[in-house]
């Protein structure tokens, strides 16, 4: 690769007699070069273009691979079971007392209507096996609809119940029906039930609401991320509550009216060391000096949102002050040159300029917080919480942070689950980006 | 009698003031007619007024949440009966502490509810009941009181104006520099930890040692291990990761910034550079989960065909994918660099004939060298300090090794192994953490000051 542009030393001695000119000689020398140099050319460029091309490749792996995985999620195996609301089971006073109602035995409510869907299963162990297809949030799904209309008692109803983790992998082609059925996690005489209900016609899949709207759970087919939604959506309003006036604020002090001195000198040095301190060292932080010193309450949004202020506000001072540095002189001198007051100029003039240009700064700064995890599992935002979360004080847990856990999770159902967390997650993130690139191009002028 | 209600109640008294300042400046002048006798503009009388109102009342009660529970718990303790605390470690006593929290909370404790502990935790919740009050009056109050000595002083000769704008640029001041005391926090309190840990396990060990295995004895009675605190086999763990991810990114980046900036056609490059910056939009939990759940099965079934053993949890699979991250690092810092050469280097090259390829291997890159280096000092450190990736496909065993097929574990899963789950504070187990995180943040922090001055002091030289 050390060929020089024109090496006399280098080239072949050429053919050319003693008597020629110099001139001459070296020309030789070049054109005899020239094939080789050409080749290496091309051999440079086809590298760049074959990183390039792995670059993008590995971007499209990425997506193809996580959405390949993650796109089943969004359906759901549901189960057509016809159920009879027994008043005697139910609601034996017949009061309707809502506290009675919510207490009956709804699962067993299930199993009576899948052992009248299935009379001829005697066999304790057969039974078993059959209760095993439908999930149990099925009976959650019927306490919900007695609450909700209690006329139901008495009646019999189609209902499609959610089916069992296994049944719905079955379903979506997770689970080989070839594979020995020593591998298999649903057994011969299952398969075998669920191939008759096929054939009936009472198994289905629909789209997965439950998925938006449910907390998580250790039950991969009642699992969903609103509890993980709720709580980045907490966090990040108090991220940007705080991180949105402190980094603006400090942005103008710095680059409008500090003095340049040590301490600004400092200052500078130091927001551009935090930008690259590695995030896992803020929830170290945040551990030792929000929670265990100022007793602010573990697991919570204001916790969190706490330690992702310090994380992105490098990143909001950085690009507001590149935005105030692309206002023109001219329009402070102007506003200066009629009276304004230095921070009247500032405020009035220059800062609604720069303001496009901060929010852009502002808005990639809360997608890294919307997608960081790592300073979070220390703060304890890692907890297992089903209830979603309903203010910055309750404990939560975030999009990010609930993918993490759901790729720990051993069953297959979690896999699917992950994926489709992160097409969520990737959703937003998409959006942000978005909209800050809108931002940039509509609202930033060119001076 | 939740913070939030108060804030919101606060807020409302904030706008009440600035409405109050401002009619009573106008007043004061002698109504709308003769405003023109008023130092400033009347609204600057009203954020005045507001100012006063907000900014002691907000700074009351940021302390007082900071203080209170670490007062209340201190109270608590001095009441309770001697026979209770004597004899107590430092560690039992907080976890009786904590008992009384949660049974003032309602919540589950560890052990049985005796009468002492009831009334220590009714004792709990009547002295945050207590404190919540006072913080109520104490903050109204302030807000009330600040909002008057304002509104009192406002006559047509006070510089209103001048007063807001000292108080706004105050604020400013000090909104700069929590950067500093960011850094100051990070320092000060790993740094506190470490020296904690340092009591316990002499530094030697920890630098020098090559058995890490940070289980300690719950028990003093327990014949469990008392814990080995070696961290060297975390250090090569760590490299070896960073090593494969630099492998991966230095040259696909490099070369794919030299391609996209000297020879990529415009629509290409308008086309590619964005998609490549998408890699370091995505966050590390994704890549985490590829690299568990997508590369490290192909790599372990592609080294098992090969007739490899390949650990599940390998060095490489988390390297790979580390490297995919990080290329948009490499790639965007160095197509600055290389854009930052003048053009008149090239076209000298060209003058004298040298071929594209000769330009950028001869000048541009000798030219861009130093930032290029920075840059990729900066990828070393963001690999150094990556999380996810490794805590989900690098696992947890120290084993000390240099077989990129073999299983390692980094400074940072240690840090998340260590720091989740439920233990005591003063454990050695839990300082380790914070001694993990020093040495995490000191190298890291080198790193970026050289590569930041390398960047920089580059830059200077073409501007």
């Amino acid at each position: 690769m050390n060929s020089p542009a024109i090496n006399p030393g280098d080239g072949t001695p050429g053919p050319a007699p003693a008597g020629e000119p110099a001139t001459r000689r070296a020309i030789d020398i070049v054109n005899a070069s020239l094939k080789r140099r050409y080749a290496q050319e091309r051999r440079f460029r086809l590298l760049g273009a074959t990183a390039v091309a792995l670059g993008l490749l590995f971007v499209a792996v990425l997506f193809l691979d996580i959405v390949a995985k993650g796109y089943t999620a969004f359906q759901q195996t549901y189960i057509h079971v016809p159920v009879y609301f027994d008043a005697d089971t139910l609601d034996p006073t017949g009061e309707r007392d809502p506290q009675t109602l919510a207490n009956a035995d709804y699962m067993g409510l299930v199993k009576k209507s899948l052992r009248q869907l299935f009379p001829e299963i005697k066999e304790r162990r057969k039974l078993r096996e059959l209760y095993s297809l439908v999930s149990v949030g099925a009976g959650v799904r019927l306490q919900q609809m007695v609450l909700d209309h209690p006329s139901v008692i008495g009646t019999t109803r189609d209902i499609w119940l959610l089916a069992g983790a296994d049944v719905d992998m079955l379903i979506k082609g997770h689970i080989d029906r070839d594979a020995p059925e020593s591998d298999r996690r649903i057994k011969d005489s299952a398969l075998e039930l669920v191939d008759r209900m096929i054939a009936d016609g009472r198994i289905e899949k629909r789209f997965n609401t439950g998925f938006f709207t449910n907390g998580t759970s250790r039950e991969p087919e009642m699992a969903g991320i609103a509890g993980a939604v709720m709580g980045s959506f907490y966090t990040l309003t108090l991220t940007l509550l705080f991180s949105f006036p402190i980094g603006v604020g400090a942005a103008l002090y710095l680059e409008e009216f500090a003095p340049k001195n040590r301490w600004t000198d400092l200052i500078e040095v130091n927001i551009n060391n935090l930008a690259a301190v590695p995030s896992i060292v803020f929830g170290l932080l945040g551990l030792a000096v929000f929670i265990n010193i100022f007793g602010v309450p573990r697991s919570t949004p204001l916790v969190g949102a706490l330690v992702l202020t310090l994380m992105t506000l490098p990143t909001i001072i950085i690009a507001s002050r590149a935005a105030l540095k692309s206002v023109p002189p001219s329009i402070r001198e102007a506003a200066l040159g009629v009276g304004a007051s230095p921070l009247q100029t500032q405020f009035h003039h220059v800062l609604p300029l720069a303001m496009p240009g901060m929010l852009t700064g502002t808005i990639i700064g809360m997608a890294q917080a919307l997608g960081e995890t790592a300073p979070l599992l220390m703060i304890g935002m890692i907890a297992f919480i089903v209830d979603i979360p309903s203010g910055f004080t309750d404990a939560a847990t975030v999009l990010p942070v609930q993918i993490f856990l759901w790729a720990d999770s051993p069953e297959r159902g979690f896999v699917e689950r992950t994926s489709a967390a992160i097409i969520v997650l990737l959703g937003f993130l998409l959006l942000m980006n978005l909209a800050a690139v809108i931002l940039r191009r509509r609202f930033e002028r060119r001076w | 009698m939740h913070a939030s209600t108060l804030l919101l109640i606060l807020l409302a008294l904030v706008a009440l003031a600035y409405q109050v300042g401002r009619k009573r400046a106008v007043a004061s002048a002698g109504g709308a007619a003769q405003i023109n006798t008023l130092h400033s503009l009347p609204s600057y009388y009203g954020f005045y007024a507001a100012l006063w109102a907000a900014v002691p009342a907000l700074l009351l009660m940021l302390l007082w949440y900071g203080i209170q529970d670490s007062v209340v718990t201190a109270l608590v303790k001095t009441e309770l009966p001697p026979e209770m605390v004597e004899g107590l470690s430092p560690g039992r006593l907080s976890l009786l502490l904590s008992d009384v929290k949660n049974l003032a909370q309602g919540n589950i404790l560890s052990g049985e509810v005796t009468p002492a502990l009831q009334a220590a935790a009714d004792r709990y919740s009547r002295l945050q009941q207590l404190s919540s009050y006072a913080l109520w009056l104490f903050v109204l109050g302030l807000a009330l009181g600040g909002m008057a000595l304002a509104v009192r002083q406002t006559h047509p000769g006070m510089r209103a104006r001048n007063r807001v704008e000292s108080i706004v640029l105050g604020i400013m001041i000090v909104f700069s520099s929590i950067a500093i005391l960011t850094t100051l926090g990070i320092v000060l309190s790993v740094l506190f930890e470490s020296l904690l840990f340092f009591q316990k396990v002499s530094p030697l060990e920890f630098f020098f040692g090559t058995l890490w295995s940070p289980q300690t004895a719950m028990r003093a009675d327990q014949v469990a291990a008392d814990g080995s605190f070696g961290a060297v086999p975390l250090f090569t763990g760590t490299l070896l990761v960073s090593a494969i991810a630099m492998l991966v990114a230095v040259p696909i980046g490099l070369m794919s910034a030299i391609y996209l900036s000297e020879y990529a056609p415009r629509r290409v490059r308008s086309l590619a550079k964005p998609i490549l910056e998408v890699l370091a939009g995505i966050p590390t939990v994704v890549y985490g989960f590829f690299a568990a759940l997508t590369v490290a099965p192909l790599i372990r079934g592609f080294g098992e065909s090969l007739g490899l053993t390949v650990a599940s949890e390998s060095a490489l699979a988390a390297g790979l994918v580390m490297g995919i991250m990080i290329i948009p690092f490499v790639s965007s810092l160095s197509d600055d660099v290389i854009n930052a050469v003048p053009q008149s280097m090239r076209d000298g090259s060209y003058a004298l004939g040298a071929t594209q390829s000769e330009t950028v291997r001869r000048v541009i890159i000798p030219a861009a060298l130093p930032g290029i280096v920075g840059g990729i000092l900066l990828a070393v450190s963001r690999a150094i300090g990556e999380t996810m990736i490794v805590v989900m496909a690098a696992g947890l065993a120290a084993n000390l090794t240099a077989n990129p097929l073999d299983s390692v574990t980094t400074v940072t899963v240690q840090i998340v192994t260590l720091l989740t789950g439920d233990q005591e504070f003063d454990s050695a187990k839990t300082l380790a953490a914070f001694a993990l995180g020093l040495t995490l943040f000191l190298v890291t922090l080198t790193l970026n000051v050289i590569a930041l001055h390398i960047v920089r002091k580059y830059r200077e030289q073409y501007e």
